[in-house]
């Protein structure tokens, strides 16, 4: 089988994906008070529309978007706003929220699984043109699933003049540590399908490419058996569906390589890949958008990850918004005596959290308890100029002149050697044998040039 | 408590302390085979470059106010490559020299490991070379030259002074180290046996070794020599698989490596045919050293989804090392 890959560098991490790979998405015991921050998505926050005292539907918007890039958040959950008020996120920061109680008549645990056959499916598909497929996306508050919480009716309003010829369907989950993914895949192959061909009808793209690293044979088996399954239904809607096995790689499940790697087209530096003439979405947020279009039901659960080494019982759970990382660690059977660090995402990408009381959000994918003894950094050692930071980096950077010149606060030059390029990847902080800090002195250049570029 | 620290939040496990160690690992096979050829004098002179050098680095570190630094193994490679590059029957004093220049002035006063610009071992090897001419180019009398029925000397120098000599080289003895020169130089095989290990274990890539061993061959067939004898002969191997892949001192870039190696190998072979010292191996990398912030600067990787190199003219180099 033809492996397909992007172009250079990279790393390719433990996986870690044994912990969960085998455990079913299972619905957890529903927390009692869920607090919903309204800061969800890249864009701006969103607006509270309810005040305290409401009572509040399952379903019901509580918050709408903010602005053209933003979404609307909903209720999980039947019950009442106990308050609105600033609760601190994972990364410490105050950040206003809606705190909602369950109603002790609201049993309902969460769930993702609604079966959607094929004539249902049509019914809808038929009735509904590009434009309201993308409006229903945007009135359930999606947001792409795949970790950075980008508005989904925002990226398939295609900008004027723009064609898309290729949707690709994301499911690297390159990153160590996580299943949720992987389970959708395996468990609902058929509603992920359904969901791209709703967005490839969005976008008005025939082709509908889905990338999974083959360290998941059985979501790719499962993915092509899917799309057999379906032929008649991709006939008849005009699509070709197709699913690339990817070379496990990390960061194969970035935008730009996974474009690179499935249709060879590179993004230019600064561009989006509709200029390539790609949009690129998460299976996760293919499978809502299914939800989302037909049954119209809005984003408030979605499947996390939650794993460790030393977790009791790691698992895939379904998720309501606004569950704090306690609740969710409980499910797993609590934080292990001897944890250190506890990573909302994935270990390469993802955030250390301050608190187990923070909620989770629409965009975390997966929470990672670290033993106390991978949670440190070792001390910074000098320089070996050994290379590997500049033969990892997929990005074409050199990572150890760009630390160089942070530290010589050399901004100008910093960009002109492509430090707005850095996608943080990590790669070249997790290689470096000097446990030299390359990715925190380029995410501090970058935030000091932007900050200039506003003023 | 738990910690908090921006991502990533996991590492290979490689340090630089380990990759050091797994170099001075892989010249182990290169130490017996100098101590099988040369006997005690070798495992001499190995001992007192290794204490010379780290009583130098020691004394540097406590003289600026360092932490120590000896537990990086840095410095016991730099005692071994530069002790690899003695004569067996250099007296000891020489190499007692040797050592403290490498460490003190190759190594310790650009700033310590990873600031210099030459590599440490060969600042001493060329520094000895060039003070004491004599004393460097004595070879034990009773060690076979490689040449039939000839002992006490390189097959290099006879090359130099008779090049017919070539014609009675013994390869065999030549490949298995059976003839005279500097310590490490003189056992090709055990000189692989390390490189393979390394390039294993993925402390080295192939593109330096490769591109100096092949252009050597290439360009000592051009210049009508025997290429298997000058990739056997002198320092070539020694230099190509752990003098020239010194991270410090060589590019950073793929496509930089290759050009470095293929210029080392090009040097080596003009020095070698054309030049009055026998080997030019030490020379070429030193050389070359010094051109390696400038082909980092021409072979600077294309970032994604630009279509060319940048150019620096744009940019206002201010001293920063590329």
């Amino acid at each position: 089988m033809k492996l397909y890959r992007f172009g250079r560098g990279g790393v390719h991490p433990k996986e870690n994906k044994g912990f969960t790979a085998d455990k079913s998405v299972a619905p957890i015991t529903p927390a009692d008070t869920l607090t919903l921050l309204l800061r969800q998505n890249i864009g701006a926050p969103s607006r509270a529309v309810v005040k305290k005292g409401d009572t509040v539907s399952r379903g019901q918007m509580i918050a709408e978007a903010g602005g053209f890039v933003g979404a609307p958040i909903h209720s999980p959950i039947y019950g009442k706003v106990v308050k609105i008020e600033n609760v601190r996120d994972i990364t410490g920061y105050w950040a206003e929220a809606v705190i909602l109680e369950r109603n002790p008549d609201d049993h309902v645990a969460a769930t993702l699984y609604e079966d959607i056959d094929d004539d249902l499916f049509l019914n809808v598909v038929e009735q509904l043109s590009p434009e309201d497929i993308i409006a229903r996306i945007g009135d359930a508050g999606l947001v792409g699933l795949g970790g950075a919480s980008f508005p989904t009716r925002v990226k398939f309003t295609i900008p004027e003049g723009k064609r898309i010829d290729t949707l690709i369907i994301n499911g690297a989950e390159c990153e160590p540590y996580l299943t949720c993914d992987d389970r959708l895949m395996r468990e609902r192959p058929a509603d992920v399908i359904r969901g791209a061909l709703l967005l490839s009808l969005a976008c008005r793209s025939q082709r509908i490419f889905i990338g999974i690293e083959v360290n998941k044979p059985e979501a790719v088996l499962r993915m092509r058996k899917a799309i057999d399954d379906l032929s008649g239904l991709i006939e008849r809607l005009d699509r070709r569906v197709e699913v690339f096995g990817l070379r496990t790689r990390y960061p194969q499940g970035s935008e730009k390589h996974l474009i690179q790697a499935v249709t060879d087209r590179i993004v230019p530096a600064g561009g989006l890949p509709a200029d390539v003439r790609c949009v690129v979405d998460n299976v996760a947020t293919a499978f809502a958008a299914l939800q989302a279009v037909v049954l119209q039901r809005p984003l408030t659960a979605r499947i996390v990850t939650v794993t460790g080494p030393e977790l009791l019982s790691p698992g895939n759970f379904i998720v309501e918004n606004g569950t704090t990382y306690r609740h969710l660690i409980d499910a797993a059977g609590g934080v292990p005596e001897g944890s250190g660090k506890i990573i909302s995402g994935g270990p390469m990408m993802g955030k250390a959290i301050v608190s187990l009381d923070a909620p989770v959000t629409k965009g975390v994918s997966g929470v990672v308890v670290l033993p106390d003894t991978q949670s440190h950094r070792r001390a910074e050692q000098p320089c070996i100029r050994c290379s590997r930071c500049v033969s990892v980096c997929a990005m074409g950077l050199e990572p150890y002149l760009l630390m160089t010149l942070s530290g010589l606060h050399l901004q100008q030059e910093a960009e002109a050697r492509g430090v707005m390029n850095c996608i943080e990847c990590g790669s070249c902080q997790y290689i470096c044998p000097s446990y030299r800090p390359l990715l925190d002195s380029i995410r501090l250049t970058k935030s000091i040039i932007r900050k200039n570029q506003k003023k | 408590m738990i910690v908090v620290s921006p991502s990533p939040h996991i590492h290979s496990g490689k340090s630089s302390d380990f990759l050091m160690w797994q170099v001075v690992l892989a010249l182990m096979p290169v130490l017996a085979a100098a101590v099988w050829n040369f006997g005690i004098p070798a495992a001499f002179i190995v001992g007192v470059c290794l204490l010379s050098c780290l009583v130098t680095e020691w004394v540097i570190d406590k003289l600026t106010g360092r932490a120590n630094t000896l537990r990086d193994g840095s410095a016991v490679i730099t005692a071994l490559l530069l002790a690899f590059n003695l004569p067996s029957i250099l007296p000891w004093w020489m190499a007692v020299i040797g050592s403290v220049v490498a460490i003190g002035i190759g190594k310790m006063s650009f700033g310590g490991l990873g600031c210099n610009i030459w590599n440490p071992a060969l600042v001493g090897r060329v520094f000895l070379l060039i003070s004491f001419p004599a004393a460097m180019t004595t070879w034990p009398v009773d060690i076979p030259s490689g040449i039939d029925g000839m002992t006490g000397a390189t097959v290099l120098s006879y090359m130099n002074s008779a090049p017919d000599a070539v014609s009675h080289v013994n390869m065999l003895d030549m490949a298995v180290g059976k003839m005279n020169g500097s310590l490490g130089e003189t056992g090709a095989v055990a000189i692989l046996i390390g490189a393979v290990y390394l390039l294993i274990r993925g402390v080295i890539t192939w593109h330096i070794p490769v591109s100096v061993l092949l252009s050597a061959a290439i360009f000592s067939w051009l210049f009508g020599g025997n290429p298997l004898v000058d990739l056997l002969a002198g320092g070539l191997m020694l230099g190509a698989c752990f003098m020239a892949t010194d991270y410090v001192t060589s590019p950073m870039t793929r496509l930089g490596q290759v050009i470095f190696g293929a210029c080392i190998g090009l040097i080596t072979i003009i020095i070698r045919r054309y030049g009055a010292y026998p080997e030019g191996v030490s020379f070429a990398i030193l050389l070359m050293n010094s051109f390696v912030p400038l082909i980092n600067r021409y072979t600077r990787p294309v970032v994604f989804g630009q279509r060319e190199r940048r150019s620096m003219d744009k940019v206002t180099g201010k001293g920063v090392r590329s």
